[in-house]
C-alpha cells in the first residue's frame, strides 16, 4: 500500500473512534506538554545563568602575568630551571599586541591600578585607583549604579565604588556632579644623557635607565556609584575604590609598583604591565588561548573549571527535568498501547477483510503504525503549544513574585527551536514504539478466524 | 516452473493440457484442537478449469469452506500442493500469498464483510488501494464495477443504508475490482432470501460467461444444480462425488 493510501486509511480510522482516539491524543500531549514545560524551564534557567555569567566577565577573560610577577603568587611551584625561564618574558607592548593577534580574543586591557590622594569636598582621602576598560560598561556590576557610565574613553570622569562614596558623604547620591582631584604620582623618563640612578650593573643597561617620579594632580567629575566592584582580575586584592576610563589611566603615567621592580632587575624594561586581561568572544575560547599565552612564556589564569562545574550541574538538572517530565509522557504511551489493543478487537473483522482482499501482513503492521504515529504527530504539536503556555505561565507567576520583591524581571524560560523538534521526535517515536505490539499483534491476526461468520 | 515437487510436475503437464485454472493435488489442512487431530481437508484433489463454474456442495463440516480458503491463499494447507497459475500456493511466502489474493482471486463472502464505516465507492476502492493501483484510474474502475452489479447510483451509500441483496452486490463489485482471473464464493446466498439469492447467482452466472472462473461453497444442492457447471460434493474432508460433466449446459 502506498504512503499516502496508509495515511487516508488511518487518518479515516482515527475519526471513526473520535473520542477515545481524541482522548489518548490529549494524553499524549499532556506527556509532551509536560516534558516540554520541564525543559523549557531548564534551559531557560541555564541561559539566565550563562547570560549573567558571561556578562560578568569571570569566565570569558584570561589573566596574565608575567613568570615574575606569577612567582609570587605561586610559590610552591618553583622550579630550578634556566634563569631564562624563572624570569620570563615581560609583559611589555610586544606582548600585549602578540595577544591581541591571537583568534578570538576580544580586546586585551592591562590593570592599571596605583594609590592616589583624593581630594574631594574638601577632605582628603588615600586609596586605590583602578582604570576601567570601556567594554565593562555592559558588566552586571554597571545594572543598577546611579548616574552613568563615562561618557568616552579618555573622559576625565571617576566612578566612586559605594563604600568609599560613603566614607565621602553620608548621602552619596549627592556626589554626582561634583569634582575630584586625584594626586599621584607621574612617571617621567629621564634625558637620554643622564646618568642611570638606579640598577645598572652595567650588563643590560642600553638606554637611559630609571625615571623621575614627578607630583601631579588631575580634576575628574564623578558621573556614577557603583554597588559591587566590577570583576578586574584573580589577584583584585586591593582593588580600587575609585575608577576611572582605562586608556586615561593609562595616559596619566603613573609610577605602577611592576615599574620600581623592573627597574631592580638585571634586564630592566621601562614599560611593562603588572597584569594583562585578555577577553575573548566566549568562555569556549578560553583553554585555547590561555594555552597560547603559556607557549609565549607567560601565566594564564582563568576560572573555567568553575563554569565546567556549571554546566555539568545544569545537564543534570536537564536530565532530572526531562526524566520527570518524560514519566507524564509514559503514562500516555500506555494510552496508545490501550487504545490500538482495543481497536484490534474491534477492529477484528476488518482486518480479516483488509487482508482476503490482498492486504499483507506487513500492509496490516503499518496502518497501525501510522495510527499511533498520527496520534503522537497531533499530541506532540498539540502539548509543545500547550508546554509553551505552562511555560509561558510559570514565567509570568514567576515575574509577578519577582515584583512583589522589588527585583527586576527575568526571563527564566525558553523554548528553542531544538526543544519543538525534538519534543515532535520525541513524541512521534514514543508513539511508533507503543505502536509495535498491537500492530505486530494485528499483522498477526488469523483471517479466517477473523472472518469466521458468527 | 522449475519446481520439481512431484505435484507440481503433474499439475503443470495438468495446466498446459486442460488450462487448469486451480489444480489441487492431495490437499490435506489437519489441527489440533486440545488432544484431537481434526483433518478438515484430507487428500483433496480438484482441477477446475478456466471460465468452469464449480460448486463445492456439502454439510457444515465437510471441509468446504475450509478448501476455499486454501484456494483462496488465507490458510496454507499442511500438505499437498494448490497450483495457480503455476505456482504452489504451499510455497509461496505470505507476502507472494497478499498479491496472490490481490491481483489473482476475488472474494465475496456469507456476511458480505464489507467495511461498515465507508461508503459504497471506499469500500470497493479498498482492493485499489491495495494493488497500488493509479489513483486518477480507480475512480472509473470503481464506478465501472458498480454499474456491473447495478449500483452505480449508489456509491455515497454506506453499507447499513442498503438491503443484503445489495450489499452482496457492492461484495461482488469489490471482488472483482482488481480484475482477478478467479471469484470464490463461500455461501453467497446464506444471509439473502431465496429471490434475492437468485439474483446474486444470476449475477455470478454473468460474471462466469463473461470468462472469470468461479468457485462457490453452498449447502444448496437445487442452487448448485441451477447454476453451476458441476458439483464437486464433500464429506469429512474428502471428495465424495464429482460431478464433472453433470450440469454443464443448465440453463434456465
Amino acid at each position: 500500500m502506498k504512503g499516502h493510501d496508509l495515511i487516508e486509511l488511518a487518518s479515516r480510522n482515527l475519526r471513526e473512534s473520535l473520542l477515545r482516539n481524541a482522548l489518548t491524543t490529549l494524553g499524549i500531549a499532556v506527556g509532551v506538554a509536560s516534558l516540554v514545560a520541564m525543559l523549557s524551564l531548564g534551559v531557560g534557567l541555564q541561559d539566565l545563568a550563562s547570560r549573567r555569567l558571561a556578562r560578568s566577565g569571570l569566565f570569558d577573560s584570561v589573566i596574565v602575568y608575567s613568570r615574575r610577577e606569577a612567582r609570587e603568587f605561586s610559590r610552591t611551584e618553583r622550579r630550578a630551571t634556566s634563569p631564562e625561564s624563572s624570569e620570563g618574558r615581560a609583559l611589555d607592548e610586544a606582548a600585549r599586541e602578540e595577544m591581541a593577534r591571537l583568534p578570538n580574543v576580544v580586546e586585551v586591557n592591562p590593570d592599571v591600578r596605583f594609590p592616589t590622594e583624593v581630594r574631594v569636598e574638601d577632605r582628603s582621602f588615600f586609596t586605590m585607583v583602578a582604570g576601567l576598560p570601556d567594554s565593562a560598561r555592559s558588566s552586571d556590576a554597571f545594572d543598577e549604579m546611579q548616574g552613568r557610565f563615562f561618557a568616552s574613553r579618555d573622559a576625565d570622569e571617576a566612578i566612586l565604588q559605594i563604600e568609599f562614596a560613603k566614607d565621602i558623604n553620608a548621602q552619596p547620591a549627592t556626589l554626582i556632579g561634583k569634582d575630584v582631584v586625584l594626586r599621584y604620582a607621574e612617571r617621567q623618563p629621564l634625558a637620554a644623557t643622564a646618568t642611570p640612578s638606579a640598577g645598572g650593573d652595567g650588563a643590560g643597561s642600553a638606554g637611559p635607565l630609571g625615571f623621575n617620579v614627578v607630583r601631579k594632580e588631575k580634576t575628574l567629575r564623578i558621573v556614577g556609584i557603583i554597588e559591587t566592584q566590577p570583576f578586574g582580575g584573580i589577584s583584585n586584592f586591593g582593588r580600587g575604590r575609585l575608577f576611572l576610563p582605562l586608556e586615561l589611566a593609562e595616559a596619566l603615567n603613573t609610577v605602577q609598583v611592576a615599574n620600581v621592580r623592573d627597574l631592580m632587575r638585571a634586564t630592566p624594561t621601562l614599560k611593562s604591565y603588572t597584569a594583562l586581561t585578555v577577553r575573548m568572544t566566549s568562555p569556549a575560547q578560553v583553554p585555547a588561548a590561555q594555552e597560547a599565552i603559556k607557549k609565549m612564556g607567560f601565566s594564564a589564569f582563568s576560572l573555567l573549571d568553575a563554569t565546567r562545574n556549571l554546566r555539568r550541574f545544569f545537564a543534570v538538572l536537564d536530565v532530572f527535568l526531562g526524566i520527570f517530565g518524560s514519566l507524564a509522557l509514559a503514562v500516555a504511551s500506555l494510552g496508545i498501547v490501550n487504545t490500538l489493543v482495543m481497536a484490534i478487537l474491534e477492529r477484528r473483522r476488518e482486518i480479516g477483510i483488509l487482508k482476503a482482499l490482498g492486504a499483507s501482513d506487513g500492509d496490516v503492521k503499518k496502518l497501525f503504525f501510522a495510527e499511533a504515529g498520527s496520534m503522537g504527530l497531533v499530541g506532540g504539536v498539540l502539548g509543545v503549544a500547550l508546554g509553551w503556555g505552562i511555560g509561558r505561565l510559570i514565567n509570568f507567576g514567576t515575574n509577578v513574585y519577582l515584583r512583589q520583591q522589588e527585583l527586576p524581571p527575568e526571563n527564566i524560560w525558553s523554548v528553542p527551536w531544538w526543544l519543538v523538534a525534538g519534543a515532535l521526535a520525541f513524541s512521534v517515536f514514543v508513539s511508533l514504539v507503543s505502536g509495535l505490539y498491537p500492530a505486530s499483534r494485528a499483522a498477526k491476526l488469523d483471517p479466517v478466524q477473523a472472518l469466521r461468520y458468527e | 516452473m522449475a519446481r520439481s515437487t512431484i505435484f507440481g510436475v503433474i499439475v503443470m503437464s495438468g495446466e498446459t493440457q486442460n488450462g487448469a485454472a486451480i489444480c489441487a493435488v492431495e490437499v490435506q489442512r489437519h489441527y489440533r484442537m486440545g488432544e484431537e487431530l481434526v483433518r478438515a481437508v484430507d487428500g483433496v484433489s480438484l482441477e477446475v478449469r478456466r471460465a468452469e463454474f464449480v460448486a463445492l456442495l456439502g454439510s457444515s463440516g465437510s471441509g468446504k469452506s475450509t478448501l476455499l480458503n486454501l484456494i483462496a491463499g488465507l490458510d496454507r494447507p499442511t500438505g499437498g500442493a494448490i497450483v495457480v497459475r503455476g505456482r504452489d500456493l504451499a510455497q509461496m511466502t505470505s507476502e507472494e500469498l497478499a498479491g496472490y489474493r490481490r491481483h489473482t482471486v476475488g472474494m465475496v463472502f456469507q456476511a458480505f464483510n464489507l467495511v461498515p464505516s465507508m461508503t459504497l465507492l471506499e469500500n470497493v476502492e479498498l482492493p485499489l488501494r491495495l494493488a497500488e493501483a493509479p489513483r486518477d484510474a480507480r475512480e472509473n474502475k470503481v464506478r465501472a464495477a458498480l454499474e456491473r452489479v447495478g449500483l452505480g447510483a449508489r456509491s455515497k451509500h454506506r453499507p447499513s443504508e442498503m438491503s443484503g441483496g445489495e450489499q452482496q452486490r457492492a461484495a461482488l463489485a469489490r471482488a472483482l475490482v482488481n480484475e482477478p482471473g478467479i471469484l470464490l464464493a463461500d455461501e453467497p446466498t446464506g444471509n439473502l432470501d431465496s429471490r434475492t439469492g437468485d439474483e446474486i447467482l444470476r449475477l455470478i452466472r454473468e460474471i462466469n460467461q463473461q470468462g472469470t472462473t468461479v468457485v462457490m461453497v453452498t449447502h444448496e444442492r437445487p442452487l448448485a444444480e441451477r447454476y453451476a457447471h458441476r458439483i464437486v460434493v464433500l464429506g469429512d474432508g474428502k471428495v465424495i462425488s464429482d460431478g464433472t460433466d453433470a450440469k454443464s449446459e443448465v440453463r434456465e
